[in-house]
């Protein structure tokens, strides 16, 4: 059968399961746009196409799926980078198109013409440029297969106008096979044995479970083996979900902005479980001091993680479902004993810690901004998904909202990019249209992408953005009282929009709140309207988070309130 | 830490750019290369890089996962150590006053090297060797006069077993 690139594109999509595009069209995406037009995937035309990487990442995250973005050559595909980034350092499977100018014209300095493979190399799991249609089938299934398997990640495909123009005969795709890329989802037993033996004789254990327990949708494998064992659970930010954070054994977040008790944990713990984890300086403060009494097992899929950061007594290379899998059914033949009583002491010295130094703020006469967090979550009995931007907003809905499952919070944990808030709400509302989804923002940072305001209205989106508007880039200025003396350099935000004005102007709902007895109805109108609506609560202006554990110190240094 | 000196062979996809994502990788993740040496292999769709970098244990350890995990890297080996051999050629051009000419000739015959031009004041040495070897006819053409010179970088290969 006689086909173009492009029609042919439009099959192979349909092949891996696409229904969802995030894009932007351009000159040299003419083509495949005509072709998308006449299918049945749905287009979601973003308002830049950093919102488009974002959105693929938030669908992609709430739905489980590889999310998907194409995009136009040259500007269009530079201004996906930063949401490349971010995917990358958060392992999220996403494949972006771009187009090309032309194969004749690469390296001529072209109209929109960019190195995009060039670029996106260092952060891209892989990328392709296809030199000629007949290759193009294989490279796009190939893409998928690469987004999706071992560690995900995006995957960049760059595509000539003449390769999606030209037509040839295509005979149907075949299965992908990379000699060169094999990842181990098998974990070694002997070291999974080793693992048990060690589990049987700890005093004081935890877990540490991070991003890829989610990504191996192994929540349930965590779940059963911390309740077997009696093992504390502590999560990094990405982890945030993987465990249930109403079970008692949770510990809370762990890193630079983690609970007391977690940090202190990691300190004095004498075995620590990591699993699907790359041990980040915001997790590990100073690495010599890091669990520095411990045994550590880490389980990772990426052998490149193991011993990156941290040396460790037991690597394991496998996916955590599999391994956890394999692990529980190792301790269902051990006998722990009194596995209670056995516990007591390390639990007391939990407690202790968690009732002198827990989470806490004192509400007086203006909003504090984890009391509106407080409320989201009492008002949402903890089920909305939750996106967020970067800095402190990011890290109060880290601490105050507790999450009971994987897929609910949605967060550039690596890469700290803020805008990503509303495209990702964007994209996980359009993945789960039934779900309530809820971006978490500061005043900085979600004019970094407001420009989507525009588009969660266009498709009915009724995504829920709850700003908390202090006027200050609150965690840069929060690092400037703490370590530079008070100076704000440009952290102060001396103009900013009406946002209730701005929401009206898009179309949205706007809604504000400058008391605190005004959050609650604020947020009840908001959550309760079918609409897309922002919330602008006025909260107070040089609020910190803490705990915080300053940059380079030992994780069990944490500056209290 | 100590450092060491590794040798990583490796093949590799023969396609435009993983030369790029290979030496992309040292850079951006701030390893060091000695040298570098690449060429097709029997096989045109494959070709074989060697890389000399030094590094202490744990980063040498980081270098051979985070070269195996490249797409394009079909297989790597840490040719370091005795059971592999090491080669490196250089082309030596040394200054030749008539004085000297003697001395350069015994030199070049002593090392098992080629003369391959020759001129009214110079002479350009073939060299082929360990690492051993190019040091010390280094050392002996250096107060000679050596104008300039051209090395591949160490190549090297596994022993097969007998």
């Amino acid at each position: 059968m006689k086909l173009t690139g492009a029609q042919i594109m439009m099959q192979v999509l349909k092949e891996e399961g696409v229904d969802t595009i995030f894009g932007f069209p351009g000159g040299a995406v003419i083509d495949i746009y005509d072709e998308l037009e006449r299918t049945d995937i749905r287009h979601i035309l973003v308002r830049h196409e950093q919102g488009a990487v974002h959105a693929a990442d938030g669908y992609a995250r709430a739905s489980g799926k590889v999310g998907v973005c194409l995009v136009t050559s040259g500007p269009g595909a530079t201004n996906t980078v930063t949401g490349i980034a971010s995917a990358y350092m958060d392992s999220i499977p996403v494949v972006i198109i771009s187009g090309q100018v032309p194969t004749h014209l690469i390296g001529n300095d072209a109209f929109q013409e960019v190195d995009i493979v060039g670029i996106t190399r260092p952060c891209t799991k892989h990328n392709y440029l296809v030199s000629q249609t007949e290759d193009l089938p294989g490279i796009i299934k190939e893409a998928f297969y690469l987004a999706r398997s071992g560690r995900p990640g995006p995957v960049l495909v760059d595509i000539p106008k003449d390769v999606a123009n030209k037509n040839i005969d295509f005979k149907g795709t075949t299965k992908v096979k990379l000699k060169s890329y094999n990842p181990t989802y098998d974990p070694n037993t002997r070291q999974l044995k080793k693992t048990a033996k060690l589990i049987e004789n700890a005093k004081r254990p935890i877990i540490f479970a991070g991003g890829g327990v989610i990504l191996s949708k192994a929540s349930a494998e965590l779940t059963e083996f911390a309740r077997k064992t009696q093992i504390p659970v502590t999560t990094s930010l990405m982890g945030l979900g993987a465990f249930p954070a109403t079970d008692p054994l949770w510990l809370g977040m762990i890193g630079m902005h983690g609970t007391y008790r977690a940090n202190m944990c990691t300190g004095a713990c004498d075995l620590l479980i990591s699993i699907g984890v790359r041990f980040d300086d915001r997790v590990t403060g100073k690495t010599d001091a890091f669990a520095a009494q411990a045994k550590i097992v880490h389980i990772d899929i990426d052998p490149t993680s193991i011993r990156k950061n941290i040396p460790v007594s037991i690597p394991i290379v496998g996916d955590c479902k599999i391994s956890l899998n394999h692990l529980n059914r190792l301790i269902d033949n051990i006998d722990l004993g009194d596995i209670s009583k056995k516990r007591e002491k390390w639990f007391n010295q939990i407690d202790q810690w968690k009732n002198t130094k827990p989470l806490a703020y004192i509400q007086k006469d203006v909003i504090k901004p984890q009391y509106v967090i407080d409320k989201l979550y009492e008002l949402t009995e903890g089920k909305a998904i939750v996106t967020t931007e970067v800095g402190q907003n990011q890290m109060w809905a880290a601490q105050y909202y507790h999450f009971d499952q994987p897929g609910h919070f949605i967060t550039s944990g690596g890469l700290g990019c803020m805008g990503f808030g509303l495209p990702a709400a964007i994209g996980a509302q359009v993945a789960c249209p039934d779900k309530l989804v809820i971006d978490i923002a500061g005043d900085g940072s979600i004019q970094m992408n407001i420009q989507e305001m525009a588009t969660a209205v266009q498709y009915s989106l009724p995504v829920k953005i709850v700003i908390l508007n202090n006027g200050y880039l609150g965690m840069v200025r929060q690092w400037q009282e703490l370590f530079y003396k008070k100076r704000y350099a440009s952290t102060l935000i001396e103009h900013a929009p009406d946002f209730v004005k701005l929401a009206e102007a898009y179309g949205a709902l706007g809604l504000r709140a400058t008391r605190p007895e005004e959050v609650e109805t604020v947020l009840s109108e908001g959550l309760s309207s079918p609409k897309t609506v922002i919330m602008d609560f006025i909260v107070e202006k040089e609020e910190s988070v803490y705990p915080m554990v300053p940059a380079g110190a030992p994780i069990t240094e944490m500056l209290l309130v | 830490m100590t450092e060491e000196k590794h040798i990583f062979s490796m093949l590799v996809d023969n396609q435009p750019g993983v030369l790029s994502r290979v030496v992309g990788l040292f850079s951006g993740r701030g390893f060091n290369i000695e040298s570098l040496c690449v060429a097709e292999t029997m096989e045109p769709l494959v070709s074989r890089i060697t890389i000399v970098t030094k590094a202490n244990r744990p980063v040498i350890e980081q270098i051979e996962k985070q070269l195996n995990k490249l797409i394009n890297v079909i297989k790597i080996r840490d040719l370091t150590g005795p059971k592999s051999v090491k080669r490196e050629m250089a082309l030596i051009c040394v200054q030749a006053r008539a004085d000297h000419k003697a001395e350069i000739l015994r030199i070049v015959d002593i090392f098992r090297c080629k003369i391959v031009d020759a001129g009214m004041k110079h002479y350009i040495i073939e060299v082929t060797g360990d690492e051993g070897k190019m040091k010390a006819i280094l050392n002996l053409l250096k107060p000679i006069g050596i104008k300039k010179i051209a090395r591949t970088g160490i190549m090297s290969l596994f022993r097969e077993p007998n």
